[in-house]
C-alpha cells in the first residue's frame, strides 16, 4: 500500500526542516531503512530513512524547500499503484503541531501509545516518515504494538529508545526481540549496576539538565503535606553509610602517577560516582514541584565551596558523562572563580543534587542542609584509617562516612538507602567507572 | 468421497438411526435434490420421511417448527439459503425463540440446511453469504463445514442436536473430494474449531469456501518464509473463540478470510473478540479479507474480484507480518 513520507522530527527542537538533498529519484526502488534524503534541521544536516518498501513514486518538495513537521514530502508505493488519492490528501494535509517546550522530554511518552487515526489526514492514507533515532512521531506519540508494549515491560526495556521497524515507525515484536537479544549479549553484571552512560567527548559543554515532570501521586502529596507540618517546608531526613575507600584511594594514587598535573582529588571521584549512581536512581535526581515531581535527565552536581563571603555551589553539569580527567580541572576552575566572585548565575543555579565535603577539616560525619528545590545533598566526612572487621578479623582500612539529607517529599527512606548502596558499591569497586 | 456424497451419507445414516427424523423441501424427493444431496433417500425411506414441498419457504419452515414442537426432528432443505430469506420469520421469530419464550417447555430440534455463499455466475440474488444474519440471533446454531469429513460429522451432530441449527453448505464445494470416515458413530461436536494447518507466524481464520483458499495461500507463504496457522471454526455459533485466541497468543498476527460482506460480518465479530481477549498479544492490527461490499456481480471477471482469492490472502498476511 502506498504511504506518504512526512517531514520527520530529527532534533528535539526542530519545527521545520529544509530538504538539503534527495538521495533517491522518482521511480527509484527504496527499502525500509534506506537513506531517502538529507534534511537540514535547526541543528545539523541529517539523513532520513525510508520507513516502507516500494518505489519513490512522487517527490512533493524540492531541494532547498522547507516543510513543517508532519507535512507530506514524498509518496512511496508500488510501481503501478494509484496514488491520486494520496496526492490529493498530501495537498490538504495539515502539518502536525510542533513541540514547543524544547528542554522537556515528551511527557506523553510515559504511557504506551497507540496510533491515533484521527490525527492522520485521511483514514486511508498511512503516514510514514520520521527517519530519526527514536520512534516518537511529530506529535510526540510513540507507536507501539500491544505485544511489543507487554514484552518491553516484562523485559524492562525502555521502548522510547528504540527505532520501530513497523509502518509509520511502529515498534513491533521483532524490535523488542532484537533489543532483548542485544541486551543479553552484554555480560550479566551480578551487582545490579547498569552500564555507564557513554562518556562525553573532551571539552563538551552542557547546559542545565533536561527533565520530565510527572504528576505528583496522591500518596506523595499526602506524605508531603504531613511531613511539612511536622518539620518545616523541606522535611529532611538523614541516612549515613560507611564506605571502604581503599580501592578509591589506590585508584586516585595510580591516576595521579600517570597524570601528575591532574591533581585528582577524592572529592572529584565522589562527584563522578554520585552522578553515575544518581542516573541509576532517578527518584533521587529529582525535585518536588508541588503538583509534579521533576525528574532530571542528567546529574548536574552542585559542589559546595566555602568562600570568604560564605557558601556557594558551582555546578558540574552532566557529571555522569564527564571523565575523571575533566572533572578536577573544571571543579578547580569553578572554585577559583567562586572565591574571586566571578561566577555567572547559571554556573551556580539549577543543580539537581549537591555535595558538601568537610573532610579536609577532619569532620568525621555531619548533616548538610538541602538547597531547594534539589531533592538531596550528600555530606562527605573525612577519609581516615580505622580498624574494621573483615572476615572475622580486625584490619586497618581507609574508610569514609557519608550522610545524605533527603527531601522526604520526593525521596523515601528506602529509595535513599538504595541510592547510597549503589554509591557505596561503585566507590568500593571504582573500576566500574571504566567499564561501559 | 465428495462433499455431496458425505452429506448424503450423513442424512441416510441419521434417517435410518432415528425414526423421528424426516426431510422436506423443494425437489428433495422425486427430483432427488436440486444439487443431488438427497439422492436415493425417497427410495430408501419412502414419501412419509422424504417429502417434496411446494415453493412456499415460509410455509414449510413453519411446518417444520410445528413438527419439532411435537417431538419430531425435521430437516428442512432450502434449495439455497437465498430463499431462506422468505422464511426468516419462522426461523428467527419461531425456531430461535420458542425454547426461551415457552420457559423451556418446547425445544426445537430442527435443521435448516442448503447451499449458501457464492455460486457460479448466478448474480446478486442467488449468490450471497448470509451466515452473519443467523449467527446474530441467540437461539440459533450456525454450522459451516469446509471438508467432506467435517460435513458428515457436523451434519450428524446438527440432526442430533436439540436446538435449531442453520447448516450452510457451499454450492461451489459440493464436488470437493476428501476422506470421509464410514463409521456410523462418527460425529464432530458443534462449537469446536479445527486447526487445518499448524503454523507459528500468522493465524488465518477461515470458514467454508475460504478454508481451501487459505490453505493454498499458506502453502505459498511457507515458500516465502511465513508460517501460517489456518483455523476453521466450523461452527460460527457457538464460536470456539478459545482456539482462535490460543493461536493468536502464539502468532500475534491475524487475518480473517470470509466470502461474506465485511460490514457487520462474522470476521468483524471475531476481530472484536480477539481485541477483547488478546489485545496484549497483538503485534499488528487484525486484518480482514472479505467479499466485496457490493451485490455479487454477474460478469465472471467481476465475480472473481468480489470473492477473496489466494493472492489477496497472501497480501493480507504479508501486511500483518510487516513484509
Amino acid at each position: 500500500m502506498a504511504t506518504q513520507v512526512v517531514m520527520p522530527k530529527l532534533s528535539p527542537t526542530m519545527e521545520e526542516g529544509q530538504l538539503a538533498r534527495w538521495l533517491k529519484k522518482e521511480g527509484d526502488k527504496v527499502s525500509m531503512g534506506e537513506p531517502l534524503a538529507e534534511i537540514d534541521t535547526d541543528k545539523a544536516t541529517m539523513e532520513m530513512q525510508a520507513l516502507s518498501n516500494g518505489v519513490l513514486r512522487k517527490i512533493l518538495i524540492h531541494e532547498g524547500d522547507s516543510a513543517p513537521l508532519g507535512q507530506p514530502i514524498a509518496i512511496i508505493g508500488e510501481p503501478d499503484e494509484d496514488i491520486s488519492e494520496l496526492l490529493k490528501t498530501a495537498g490538504e494535509a495539515k502539518p502536525a503541531k510542533a513541540e514547543t517546550a524544547p528542554e522537556k522530554l515528551p511527557e506523553s511518552n510515559a504511557a504506551p501509545a497507540v496510533e491515533e487515526k484521527a490525527k492522520e489526514p485521511e483514514p486511508a492514507a498511512n503516514v510514514s516518515g520520521n527517519g530519526g533515532g527514536v520512534s516518537a512521531r511529530p506529535d510526540g506519540r510513540v507507536l507501539l504494538s500491544p505485544i511489543a508494549a507487554r514484552m518491553a515491560a516484562e523485559a524492562g526495556i525502555d521502548f522510547k529508545a528504540l527505532q520501530g521497524s513497523g509502518p509509520g515507525g511502529r515498534i513491533i515484536k521483532k524490535d523488542i526481540e532484537t533489543a532483548i537479544s542485544s541486551k543479553r549479549e552484554r555480560p550479566a553484571a551480578t551487582t545490579g549496576l547498569r552500564p555507564l552512560p557513554r562518556s562525553s567527548e573532551k571539552g563538551a559543554v552542557y547546559g542545565p539538565s533536561a527533565y520530565r515532570d510527572e504528576p505528583t501521586s496522591e500518596m506523595r502529596r499526602t506524605i508531603a503535606r504531613r511531613l511539612v507540618t511536622s518539620i518545616g517546608p523541606v522535611p529532611h531526613f538523614f541516612l549515613t553509610i560507611e564506605v571502604d575507600m581503599e580501592r578509591a584511594a589506590e585508584m586516585r594514587r595510580s591516576i595521579n602517577e600517570l597524570y601528575p598535573d591532574l591533581k585528582l582529588s577524592i572529592n572529584d571521584i565522589i562527584i563522578k560516582v554520585a552522578a553515575v549512581a544518581l542516573l541509576q536512581h532517578p527518584q533521587v535526581n529529582a525535585s518536588f514541584q508541588d503538583k509534579t515531581i521533576r525528574y532530571y535527565e542528567h546529574a548536574d552536581i552542585g559542589v559546595a565551596v566555602a568562600t570568604e563571603n560564605g557558601l556557594i555551589t558551582p555546578i558540574i553539569r552532566a557529571a555522569e558523562l564527564k571523565s575523571l580527567l575533566d572533572i578536577p580541572g573544571e571543579v578547580r576552575e569553578l572554585a577559583e572563580r567562586a572565591r574571586a566572585r566571578k561566577l555567572k548565575p547559571e554556573e551556580y543555579t539549577g543543580a539537581t543534587f549537591s555535595i558538601s565535603n568537610l573532610g579536609m577539616f577532619g569532620i568525621e560525619e555531619f548533616t548538610a542542609v538541602i538547597n531547594p528545590p534539589e531533592g538531596a545533598i550528600l555530606a562527605i566526612g573525612a577519609m581516615a584509617a580505622k580498624p574494621v572487621v573483615r572476615d572475622g578479623e580486625i584490619k586497618v582500612r581507609q574508610t569514609m562516612r557519608v550522610t545524605m539529607s533527603c527531601d522526604h517529599r520526593v525521596i523515601d527512606g528506602a529509595t535513599g538507602a538504595k541510592f547510597l548502596q549503589t554509591f557505596k558499591q561503585i566507590m568500593e569497586n571504582p573500576l566500574y567507572l571504566f567499564i561501559g | 468421497m465428495t462433499m455431496r456424497d458425505a452429506l448424503n451419507l450423513a442424512l441416510k445414516e441419521e434417517l435410518a438411526r432415528d425414526k423421528s427424523v424426516f426431510l422436506m423441501g423443494e425437489e428433495v424427493a422425486e427430483y432427488q435434490g436440486a444439487y443431488k444431496v438427497t439422492r436415493g433417500l425417497l427410495e430408501e425411506f419412502g414419501p412419509k420421511r422424504v417429502i417434496d414441498t411446494p415453493i412456499t419457504e415460509l410455509g414449510f419452515a413453519g411446518l417444520g417448527v410445528g413438527a419439532a414442537m411435537v417431538g419430531l426432528r425435521p430437516i428442512v432443505e432450502f434449495m439455497t439459503f437465498n430463499f431462506s430469506i422468505l422464511a426468516t420469520d419462522q426461523i428467527i421469530n419461531s425456531a430461535a425463540k420458542m425454547l426461551y419464550m415457552s420457559g423451556g417447555q418446547f425445544k426445537i430440534p430442527i435443521v435448516f440446511r442448503g447451499p449458501s455463499g457464492s455460486a457460479f455466475q448466478v448474480s446478486s440474488q442467488h449468490s450471497q453469504a448470509i451466515e452473519s444474519w443467523y449467527a446474530y440471533f441467540p437461539g440459533l446454531k450456525v454450522v459451516m463445514p469446509s471438508t467432506p469429513a467435517d460435513a458428515k460429522g457436523l451434519l450428524k451432530s446438527a440432526i442430533r442436536d436439540d436446538d435449531p441449527v442453520i447448516f450452510m453448505e457451499q454450492e461451489r464445494m459440493y464436488g470437493m473430494k476428501g476422506e470421509v470416515p464410514e463409521d456410523e458413530d462418527f460425529t464432530i461436536p458443534l462449537g469446536v474449531a479445527d486447526i487445518k494447518r499448524e503454523g507459528k507466524d500468522v493465524t488465518i481464520v477461515a470458514r467454508s469456501l475460504t478454508v481451501p483458499t487459505a490453505l493454498k495461500a499458506a502453502e505459498e507463504l511457507e515458500k516465502q518464509g511465513v508460517s501460517c496457522e489456518v483455523i476453521d471454526p466450523r461452527t460460527i455459533r457457538p464460536l470456539d473463540i478459545d482456539t482462535i485466541v490460543e493461536s493468536v497468543k502464539k502468532t500475534n498476527r491475524v487475518v480473517i478470510a470470509e466470502e461474506s460482506h465485511p460490514f457487520c460480518g462474522v470476521a468483524a465479530e471475531i476481530s472484536a473478540e480477539i481485541n477483547e481477549r488478546a489485545f496484549d498479544y497483538l503485534d499488528a492490527p487484525v486484518k480482514r479479507v472479505s467479499g466485496a461490499d457490493v451485490p455479487m456481480p454477474y460478469a465472471k471477471n467481476l465475480e472473481q474480484l468480489a470473492i477473496p482469492d489466494v493472492e489477496r490472502i497472501i497480501a493480507a498476511v504479508r501486511d500483518v507480518s510487516y513484509l
